[in-house]
């Protein structure tokens, strides 16, 4: 809502600035977005008689005008293409500037020129808003203008409009009387609204218009009135240049009446040309199914049981609050005009305007709530404009077709109630000026106030809204700062939600930069991960209404996320990445409204470590994840897992792919990713990743981790290598060394593998090293061999194993 | 040989001044007092001096092998003490070479600044509540008195995955979700924080952001309440010296409902580009909870009342690192994420 500060003081008192205004308002609750000041950038523009126009002596587009300012003649050079002598236009002076411009002396090829003419685009305004013959060229105004006036006077310009951002119950705000109110009670100064009477002929509407409303159920109340010997023509400079502040464009007298009414007092109006109404009957009702009509914008609506429509016997002629229809709008031949204020349900205006795709000053205003009682006022006060700019002559008496006029709410405040919620008493005198300041009605009740709230005001219906408006006017900051008494609460978080922190930081801890991506997902990534369309992956959650393609559903795998990441950084020339993130998973359940929301931890390598110049860089491959993994399942106390070979993880390297396994359950996957994957997300180095799920990890963390005493005798060492067939795994050599050596053997590691030169075709040499130790006494060498030896023979016993030197 | 006494200490002396390192000092140490060496081989000859000469001989004796042995300790921890720092400075390195690199990745800053929020509230007992993203109309807008016709709830601003479910706009529907489950238990304290979705995707929106939903239900709660709790939230989040300011507003679900600003982290409420020259910044809505939504979650709002607030975490966290454009926060830039 756009309001003209001028044409607001004309309706309450403002002892403050513009800009003060703008403050106290927006501190009350009716924000003031912006403040426009239209006259900005214009400066030394004022009227001027043009007395003489004679050629350019060397420029046959150019003229030389001698101009009187009232003061002084001076030279101007112009290649308007309308000048003529006897005009008065608007004449920017030396010194003086226009938008984007600062007027100078000038010299126009060899004649000097004193100021510039100007059209309404050289000073900032729409052309629109001006007759069509001064579109292109320079403005021009009646000769009786008083010369040497300021444009922005003369323009309206000398104004500040304050752009309100209204909270959608603040919907008494979309008129400028309502803001006047909202002034009033905000500034606590007199309200000063226009008195409405019109002076009406002799020619009474009864049986003139019949108004009948078949569905009361979307239209609460109809008032027509009649207008006759209409005169179109422009309507007054004061009212184009305030429906202009207000951001409508003037049309003529009658429409422009209908506008302003509607921004002064919020109410919409319609004018009908009352000699096209067939039968000069009023049927408002539901449209019939396949019913058409062609609106204003000469564009031919198919309608529908759903809409409101106001029609004669005939037809449709109007459909309710959104649009007008063509046969019945007002020409330059309209003799007789029928007004239209009336009070239409707004869901039904949504709707309605939805379907149709039509949205209007008018429609806005319905949909957000009108006032009922506000119907008859307006259409008197349209009447009334019409009559006195003498453009027609209102017909004595309007239809008011009210089928159930409501009463205006009167409810119970109770001050303990206002001191409770705000924490703050507030003395009873207080609470009463603030509710009559608003225009509410009080009266009391013990000590409680019964307030009689207008029905304007359709936003306060309780208690708790009448609080709320003793609230904002007391001040939000004039409100004490308080602490919450009452039982003390513990703060905490769950074990789950400790453990996905030390997960995520962990994960940070080992290298990996987090990152957060979009749950949406493309479809088509299913393809570029590989999945056969059967695959239950592509059994995804669809948004309805995506933003686009890309993200047409929520994603089933963490996996095309992270991969468009590390992507993305590739193409940047970003390497040697390191990424996790943990989030949410959806998955479509069965029987069930809402899907599966797993929380998965994500995580991915591809490159190499950073190199420093003592330390080489490391690659980033199986291995390095795997220690990232096995970091985490150590740090949340999770011993015993497996990592199986997998070769049926479809967007995974066959032989480089392992599930991980706690109890039998599956807690994720680690792997590369195929190489066909890999070349579909653009990635030209091998990408490991691991996705888990974090619900089964939490399941099977340790918890808190028990101390073991630390060790009092001395430990022994041996070293052993053996060479064996390649495809034997180490977890199982590991196994077997376990289970052959007894609870003796402290730790096993692996400190080297090899495959190459020394070693024959198809085998491989491993180098364990072995710690032995006993709680209890400091073993000899002799019971030590003796485990070695059994090591070492069950290893020939399972493996073939060969003991190098 | 008294005379000859003094000259052997004065020879000794003299080379041990000399000696350059520690095999002189051992090889003077053999020259005079070795068993072989020259003062040995003058107290061996004392045999020859008479009864009253070879006390005094004796005495002076021991007098110059006790000069002797002091100084050659003396030298002797000397070129030790030179040595040492002859190899201190030997083994000098340049301390301005590169340090290893540790490969640490960093958390996100928008979960850096969610931790920080949970955190203060934490401290102040609110407990963590969870809810799910897909959510249903009923506790996204209906349990939070939305009316029917709410453009929120229009297919213009949400995401719908099928009639009555959607992915939730907001994080308040944590509000009813835990109210359901707690009623009539007092006093409730929790915030929920999360991922929420609008249909919005330009320069200053993503599809999907974050907020933090908080509310606390007890006897008594006020709106002078969620001021304080407010103002020690941003003085925590933001720095002591930081006030607020709260402007109505409208929310369905609370009432009275404020806009909550901070003075400006830049320029300390003076103006400045990041305000735009107003002094504040706005971060957060909020306000009482609305009787209608105590009634729907089983509370009676005759017997409690409570407040409610929100705050969006891609602000703050724009605010809190100076991040000039949101998207960067959704980019995943390693260069980005590697910053912080």
């Amino acid at each position: 809502m756009r309001v003209s500060y001028k044409w607001l003081r004309e309706y309450v008192d403002i002892p403050v600035s513009p800009e003060e205004l703008a403050e106290r308002m927006t501190m009350a609750g009716v924000a003031v977005e912006n403040i426009e000041y239209p006259g900005k950038g214009i400066e030394k523009v004022v009227t001027a008689k043009i007395e003489k126009i004679e050629p350019h002596p060397d420029a046959n587009k150019l003229v030389v005008c001698r101009i009187n300012t009232g003061s002084e003649i001076l030279q101007v050079v112009t290649g308007a293409p309308n000048v003529r002598e006897g005009q008065v236009i608007l004449l920017a002076l030396v010194g003086g500037e226009i938008p984007g411009m600062k007027i100078t002396r000038a010299k126009l090829r060899g004649v000097e020129s004193f100021g510039m003419l100007c059209s309404a685009q050289e000073l900032g305004l729409d052309p629109e808003n001006f007759p069509p013959a001064q579109r292109e060229g320079i403005l021009e105004f009646p000769e009786d203008t008083r010369l040497g006036m300021d444009a922005r006077e003369l323009l309206g310009l000398d104004d500040a409009i304050l752009e309100l951002e209204l909270t959608p119950n603040r919907a008494d705000c979309l008129s400028m009387t309502g803001v006047a109110r909202e002034v009033s009670a905000v500034l606590g100064t007199a309200l000063k609204l226009p008195e409405i009477r019109v002076a009406e002929i002799e020619e009474a509407i009864d049986g003139k218009v019949t108004v009948e409303i078949k569905n009361p159920e979307l239209c609460g109340r109809y008032v027509a009135r009649l207008v006759r010997n209409v005169k179109i023509g422009p309507s007054p400079v004061w009212m184009q240049q305030r429906l202009q502040a207000a951001g409508v464009r003037p049309i003529s007298n009658i429409v422009d009446v209908t506008n302003y009414v509607m921004m002064e007092m919020g109410q919409p109006l319609h004018a009908f040309d009352y000699d096209k109404l067939a039968q000069q009957a009023i049927i408002v009702r539901r449209a019939r199914e396949g019913e058409k009509m062609f609106s204003l914008d000469n564009t031919e609506r198919e309608l529908n049981p759903d809409m409101l429509v106001i029609t004669d016997p005939t037809g449709p002629v109007a459909i309710a609050g959104v649009m007008g229809g063509l046969d019945t709008e007002i020409t330059g031949e309209t003799g007789s005009v029928l007004i239209e204020a009336a009070y239409f349900k707004p869901a039904g205006i949504h709707r309605t305007s939805k379907n149709l795709a039509l949205r209007s000053e008018s429609s806005a205003r319905f949909e957000k709530g009108i006032d009922i009682n506000g119907c008859l006022a307006a259409a008197d006060r349209a009447c009334q404009l019409i009559q006195e700019m003498g453009g027609g002559r209102p017909v004595k008496g309007a239809v008011d077709n009210f089928p159930a006029p409501p009463a205006n709410p009167v409810i119970r405040l109770r001050p303990e109630r206002v001191a409770l919620i705000m924490g703050i008493p507030v003395p009873g005198e207080q609470v009463r000026d603030i509710m009559t300041r608003l225009g509410f009605g009080v009266t009391e009740d013990g000590s409680d106030f019964m307030v009689e709230v207008p029905t304007r005001r359709g936003d306060i219906s309780t208690e708790i809204d009448l609080i709320e408006e003793v609230a904002r006017l007391f001040g939000y900051n004039n409100i004490p700062t308080t602490l919450p008494e009452g039982a003390s609460t513990e703060g905490r978080k769950s074990e789950a939600q400790v453990m996905a922190d030390t997960i995520c930081n962990l994960m940070a801890e080992c290298g990996l930069n987090e990152i957060i991506t979009l749950s949406f997902m493309n479809p088509r990534a299913f393809d570029m991960l590989n999945l056969p369309q059967e695959h239950t992956l592509r059994n995804a959650v669809t948004v309805q209404n995506p933003l686009s393609e890309e993200q047409r559903v929520l994603r089933t795998t963490m996996l095309p996320g992270i991969l468009d990441i590390l992507s993305r950084n590739t193409a940047r020339k970003n390497r040697d990445l390191a990424f996790f993130e943990m989030g949410r998973i959806f998955i479509p359940e069965k029987g069930l409204k809402l899907p599966q929301e797993k929380l998965t931890l994500a995580a991915a390598v591809m490159g190499k470590t950073r190199a420093g110049w003592q330390s080489a860089a490391q690659e980033m491959d199986f291995y390095y994840l795997k220690g990232v993994l096995e970091t985490l399942l150590d740090t949340l106390n999770i011993r015993k897992y497996n990592l199986v070979p997998e070769n049926r993880e479809i967007s995974c390297h066959p032989g480089r792919t392992a599930r991980v396994e706690i109890g039998g359950e599956t807690l994720g996957v680690i792997g590369e990713i195929h190489p066909n994957v890999a070349e579909n997300y653009r990635l030209n180095e091998r990408v490991y990743v691991m996705q888990l799920d974090v619900e089964t990890l939490l399941r099977f963390a340790g918890g808190v981790k028990q101390y073991s005493p630390l060790p009092r005798y001395p430990a022994m060492e041996r070293d052993m290598a053996i060479v064996v067939s390649k495809d034997i795994m180490a977890g199982d050599i590991n196994r077997i060394i376990r289970k052959s050596a007894g609870n003796l053997l402290e730790r096993i590691s692996l400190f080297d593998v090899y495959q190459g030169s020394q070693i024959k075709e198809g085998f491989k040499s491993m180098g364990f090293s072995l710690r032995f130790q006993s709680p209890e006494r400091t073993l000899t060498d002799e019971e030590v061999n003796v485990i070695h030896q059994k090591i070492q023979q069950a290893l020939k016993d399972n493996f073939q194993a060969e003991l190098r030197g | 040989m008294k005379d000859k006494l003094e000259q052997i200490k004065a020879a000794a002396l003299d080379s041990i001044a000399a000696a350059a390192d520690l095999d002189q000092i051992n090889e003077i140490r053999v020259r005079y007092l070795g068993k072989k060496g020259e003062l040995t081989t003058i107290l061996r000859g004392m045999g020859a001096l008479s009864a009253e000469e070879r006390p005094l001989a004796g005495q002076l004796a021991n007098e110059v092998r006790q000069s002797i042995e002091t100084e050659l300790g003396r030298k002797t921890e000397a070129l030790k003490e030179e040595e040492k720092l002859g190899r201190l400075q030997e083994e000098t390195i340049d301390v301005t070479l590169p340090g290893r690199p540790f490969q640490v990745g960093r958390r996100h800053p928008l979960i850096m600044v969610l931790d920080e929020i949970k955190d203060i509230f934490l401290g102040l007992g609110f407990e963590i509540a969870e809810g799910p993203e897909v959510e249903l109309d009923y506790y996204n807008f209906e349990a939070l008195n939305f009316p029917p016709d709410h453009p929120a709830r229009d297919m213009q601003d949400s995401f719908y995955i099928d009639e009555g479910i959607l992915l939730r706009t907001h994080t308040s529907p944590v509000q009813p979700r835990l109210m359901e489950k707690r009623a009539p238990y007092i006093p409730v304290k929790a915030i929920g924080p999360g991922k929420v979705y609008r249909r919005d995707d330009d320069a200053t929106h993503s599809p999907m952001f974050h907020q933090v939903e908080g509310f606390i239900i007890d006897k008594n709660i006020s709106f002078s309440d969620l001021k304080g709790i407010l103002l020690i939230v941003v003085r925590q989040m933001f720095g002591e010296d930081r006030e607020i300011r709260l402007r109505p507003s409208f929310f369905p679900f609370t009432e009275p409902s404020a806009e909550v600003d901070v003075s400006c982290i830049m320029c300390n409420g003076k103006g400045c580009r990041v305000c735009s020259n107003t002094g504040w910044l706005e971060i957060l809505g909020a306000g009482m909870i609305h009787p209608n939504v105590l009634k729907m979650s089983g509370y009676d709002p005759e017997e409690v009342t409570g407040f409610a607030f929100g705050i969006g975490i891609e602000r703050v966290a724009m605010l809190k690192y100076g991040i000039d454009d949101l998207r960067l926060l959704f980019d995943n830039d390693k260069r980005f994420l590697a910053q912080f």
